[in-house]
């Protein structure tokens, strides 16, 4: 049994077919090729697979494509510019910082960071901890990607000239 | 055939780029890793691709005596459900690994541990494969199994009645096995002699030490599309060995390896685990069956059930003199292989090397065993073999130090190993800086301040540890480098990034011989038909044996340039930039210049009944750590106040990207330290999941984590470097040990070092033992 949803992909309408059962993550890869969030855990307890969904970041492994009909959607591709690709400061940050190794776990991070820095624009040492710990990185660059969120609140509180 | 050493870190003569070598350059594929557009194995598709899941044994250790695929079968979108019998008309012999042929692709008549594959589903539909799959019906008749490694060596019930060595790895080739036991390889290592030093020693310790079964738990789980037809087959996996993948897939399918193609994109996450072959087996049977491409991705459970590191018996019995010498040391390792070999036999042999640790010690005995049991299999995790024996050889010399009341720090010092002395093997020890790194990490403790005790129920300690690993060898890279008509450059490498920074690393040893930026280098995706040998990304030996392939084709392009434009009738010692020279030379912006490197140290194989040789290794890494800890002596909570780590790794080639390796490593074994356990029950893992299997979070860095490579210069490496990879793992979990026992005076000889292990350790020292306590 399909059916068609309709919703906000970050910032274009668009519509899919999917089944009951399928998951964002799958809707998301599948039928518009965006590979940013990623299955890991399948739980989650990770973080890959992080999405937005009406400005509130889900697990999109365990979220139902079904949910989104409606909603505004945004992934990790939708942080760089649209129409120049310029890094927003969250990316750039984080490659200063080198706050990533294999970058599998990055996406989930820049869309967490991205939001904590949305709804606290100086977040101190002990928020950033806890407003990503439910995001996990193997290859444990927590300390980097403390400094990168740290780095990109002075980047946005400070815009570079054009 | 070592090749002779060039220009340790200087600039190109008339260097105008400046040095590349030494640049903290961000990594050349961070865009593709911050837009979510670098691409893994496990979010690939290939168009018409087909699914395929896997049923898995229920026991340890049985005969097979029916699988009912039929209710499978006949679900609406099932393509073809397989077993061995399916695998066995495509590939006549369906068995590979490493070290053994012993791992089937599916299993035939008999399995060897819960979770071994038996049966695959294919369809194009992924869910309704995985719906199949539970339909799937398996009889066994269930076998006695074993799976303490101390019973594996001394029991009569056989994981496999016969051993088949792979012959394949040169350092691997005397590998035959022990008839009728569970032992895959046996190393020994004898020098002095230990019985009559032990009866002369002052003092005499013996202690015992466990490591648990932990996971690697790459975040992108194992993931291997195969595209076979009868001219080729084409794999792209996740894997750290596409040179090894290529030669085994050719072998089952009895091939030339040009008919095989690896094709390796961005690897999330590896530590050991992609390495050699994988899913790649199992995905190219399914594909020939079906005669379509195939993925075979596994979900994060499933990698429980596939490649785990090594639990570990460590007995160790060290003899010291009057004087604080260490005289003579005796160290029986049991390694926990599982049911397949994997590379296990390399971590016995490896690690055996230096399972007496970095100490000068006239009188070893090791013996090194790795076995078979029915538990998942264990192979190479970020160390192979070393960050387990570390644990118990720094454990065992703290006590040792604490028991003849000498300051740990000034007990090892002693005993280090110096320049110039043999190491166990016979090796003459060189340029490894032990000294140093125990050094710098004991001025970051203040350890000559004493530290305060603390107050009331909470108790502050410290501790160290030192260690050495020797660099795997006989291995050998292979690179090639072209310069095209509009003088940009291209390097073909088959060293796999997957997070360690090797293309960036790669591209900078490039600048640095060509003297161009080293972002100007464009690294092609790895690709067997393209990039040519390497003998796999594994155990820090990468950027020592890559690093001088990627230098020789570099420099032998160098040269060629400069031929080039004397032959085009260039003075001597022309700037004429590239584009220039190609268009003097060919008239146009046309041909090429082609470097090649081929770069493998030598290698004297120990002598089999003594471990002896005085050419094990090309280079030697170490590191110590110290942490400062604070033990909840009412709860057994351990807060880690601080963790320092420092590390040789010769010369760093991108300080940055050493750094977020060296803390990198050390988190990972903070988990391996704290939490980290596979818990199994009658060979079945209970937590098979990251709800139920904790690793390093945010909240767990430590307060305080202080990371430094310590000066060093490596003459043979590539502009002074040595591989980092492993480094920072070594020395974590014993340094913790010690310093609880330093905070609260107990002694915990098995991992992890939960609040539950200190908290009984507690009650035991208090003379009061929880009920349950044997």
């Amino acid at each position: 049994m399909t059916r068609t949803i309709s919703f906000s992909l970050n910032g274009e309408q668009v519509s899919a077919e999917i089944k009951p059962h399928h998951n964002l993550v799958e809707v998301l890869q599948r039928e518009f090729n965006l590979m940013g969030a990623r299955e890991s855990c399948g739980q989650g307890m990770c973080g890959c697979c992080t999405v937005l969904v009406n400005g509130e970041a889900v697990s999109g492994c365990l979220y139902l494509a079904a949910f989104v009909d409606g909603a505004e959607v945004k992934t990790v591709e939708s942080l760089a510019e649209a129409r120049t690709q310029a890094l927003s400061p969250v990316q750039e940050a984080f490659i200063e910082a080198g706050a990533f190794q294999c970058g599998y776990c990055t996406p989930g991070f820049l869309l967490m960071t991205t939001q904590l820095l949305d709804r606290y624009p100086e977040p101190d040492e002990d928020q950033i901890r806890h407003y990503l710990s439910g995001n996990l990185c193997r290859c444990g660059a927590y300390p980097e990607i403390v400094d990168a969120v740290k780095l990109a609140a002075r980047k946005r509180k400070n815009p570079r000239p054009a | 055939m070592a090749t002779s050493i060039t220009q340790g870190g200087q600039a190109a003569p008339g260097a105008k780029v400046g040095g590349q070598v030494g640049r903290s350059l961000p990594r050349l594929e961070a865009r593709a890793k911050v837009t979510g557009r670098a691409e893994y194995t496990h979010t690939m598709r290939l168009a018409g691709m087909l699914h395929a899941k896997i049923f898995r044994s229920t026991v340890a250790h049985g005969r097979i005596k029916s699988i009912d695929v039929s209710a499978a079968a006949k679900v609406p979108g099932v393509y073809r459900v397989v077993t061995a019998d399916d695998v066995r008309k495509v590939i006549p012999s369906p068995y590979y690994g490493p070290a053994f042929h012993d791992q089937p692709i599916l299993a035939i008549d008999k399995v060897h541990y819960v979770g071994e594959p038996v049966a695959a589903v294919v369809a194009a539909d992924p869910h309704v494969a995985e719906e199949a799959v539970q339909l799937i019906v398996a009889n066994y008749e269930e076998l006695p199994a074993v799976f303490d490694e101390i019973e594996a060596a001394h029991n009569k019930t056989l994981v496999h009645e016969e051993l088949k060595p792979a012959g394949t790895f040169a350092d691997l080739k005397h590998l035959k096995g022990r008839k009728g036991t569970n032992v895959a390889l046996d190393f020994k290592l004898r020098r002095g002699d230990v019985d009559k030093a032990f009866a002369e020693a002052a003092h005499v310790f013996e202690h015992t030490f466990h490591t648990q079964k932990v996971l690697h738990l790459p975040l992108e789980p194992f993931a291997s599309i195969a595209d076979w037809n009868e001219s080729g087959v084409t794999i792209y996996s996740a894997t750290q060995g596409p040179s090894f993948v290529r030669t085994e897939i050719a072998r089952l399918l009895g091939w030339p390896e040009n008919r095989v193609r690896i094709k390796v994109p961005y690897l999330g996450g590896g530590f050991g685990a992609k390495l050699y072959i994988k899913m790649e087996a199992l995905a190219t049977a399914l594909s020939m069956i079906v005669r379509r491409s195939v993925k075979v991705a596994l979900t994060m459970e499933e990698q429980f059930y596939t490649i785990t590191r090594h639990p570990s018996t460590f007995r160790i019995k060290t003899g010291v003199d009057a004087t604080g010498r260490i005289t003579a040391r005796k160290c029986e390792v049991y390694w926990n292989g599982g049911a397949y070999a994997d590379v296990g036999p390399r971590v016995a042999q490896k690690s055996g090397f230096t399972a007496s640790g970095p100490y000068d010690i006239d009188n070893v005995w090791v013996d090194s065993y790795a076995l078979y049991t029915n538990l998942p299999p264990a192979g190479a995790l970020r160390g192979f073999g070393i960050p387990q024996l570390v644990w118990g050889y720094e454990s065992h010399t703290d006590m040792i130090a604490r028991a003849l009341k000498l300051d740990p720090i000034e007990f090892r010092r002693k005993n280090l190993l110096r320049e110039g002395r043999p190491q166990a093997t016979g090796q003459i020890v060189r340029e490894v800086q032990l000294e140093a790194v125990l050094d710098r990490v004991a001025e970051r403790l203040n350890w000559g301040k004493p530290l305060p005790a603390g107050t009331g129920a909470l108790r502050r300690g410290r501790g160290v540890a030192v260690a050495i690993k020797a660099v795997i060898a006989p291995t050998t890279s292979v690179a090639n480098l072209t310069i095209a008509g509009d003088g940009s450059t291209t390097l073909y490498c088959g060293t796999i990034d997957m997070g360690q920074g090797s293309d960036t690393a790669m591209a900078q040893i490039v600048g640095e011989v060509l003297d161009i930026p080293a972002e100007t280098v464009r690294i092609v995706p790895r690709d067997t038909d393209v990039t040519p040998y390497d003998m796999g990304t594994l155990g820090s030996r990468s950027l020592y044996h890559m690093g001088h392939a990627v230098r020789l084709a570099a420099e032998e392009a160098r040269a060629k340039i400069k031929a080039m434009a004397r032959e085009v009738g260039e003075p001597e010692g022309s700037n004429i930039p590239l584009p220039d020279l190609f268009k003097k030379k060919f008239g146009m912006q046309a041909g090429n210049i082609v470097g090649t490197g081929t770069y493998k140290p030598d290698y004297v194989p120990p002598d089999p009944a003594t471990g002896l040789t005085d050419n094990v290794t090309p280079f030697w890494m170490c590191a110590a750590s110290g942490a400062e800890v604070e033990v909840d002596t009412e709860t057994g909570h351990v807060r880690i106040a601080r963790l320092v780590t420092a590390v040789d790794c010769g010369r760093p080639v991108n300080p940055k990207i050493v750094e977020t390796q060296i803390s990198g490593a050390v988190l990972m074994h903070l988990g391996f330290t704290m939490f980290e356990t596979m818990h199994i029950d009658a060979g079945q893992v209970t937590n098979a999941s990251l709800a139920d299997y904790k690793i390093p979070a945010m909240l767990d860095v430590p307060q305080v984590m202080e990371n430094e490579a310590v000066d060093s210069h490596l003459a043979s490496g590539p502009f002074g470097a040595k591989g980092v990879g492993e480094t920072a793992t070594f020395c974590v979990s014993p340094a913790i040990a010690n310093a609880i026992e330093d905070a609260c005076g107990v002694r915990l000889t098995s991992l992890p070092l939960t609040p539950e292990a200190v908290f009984r350790a507690l009650r035991v020292q208090a003379n009061a033992p929880l009920e349950d306590e044997e």
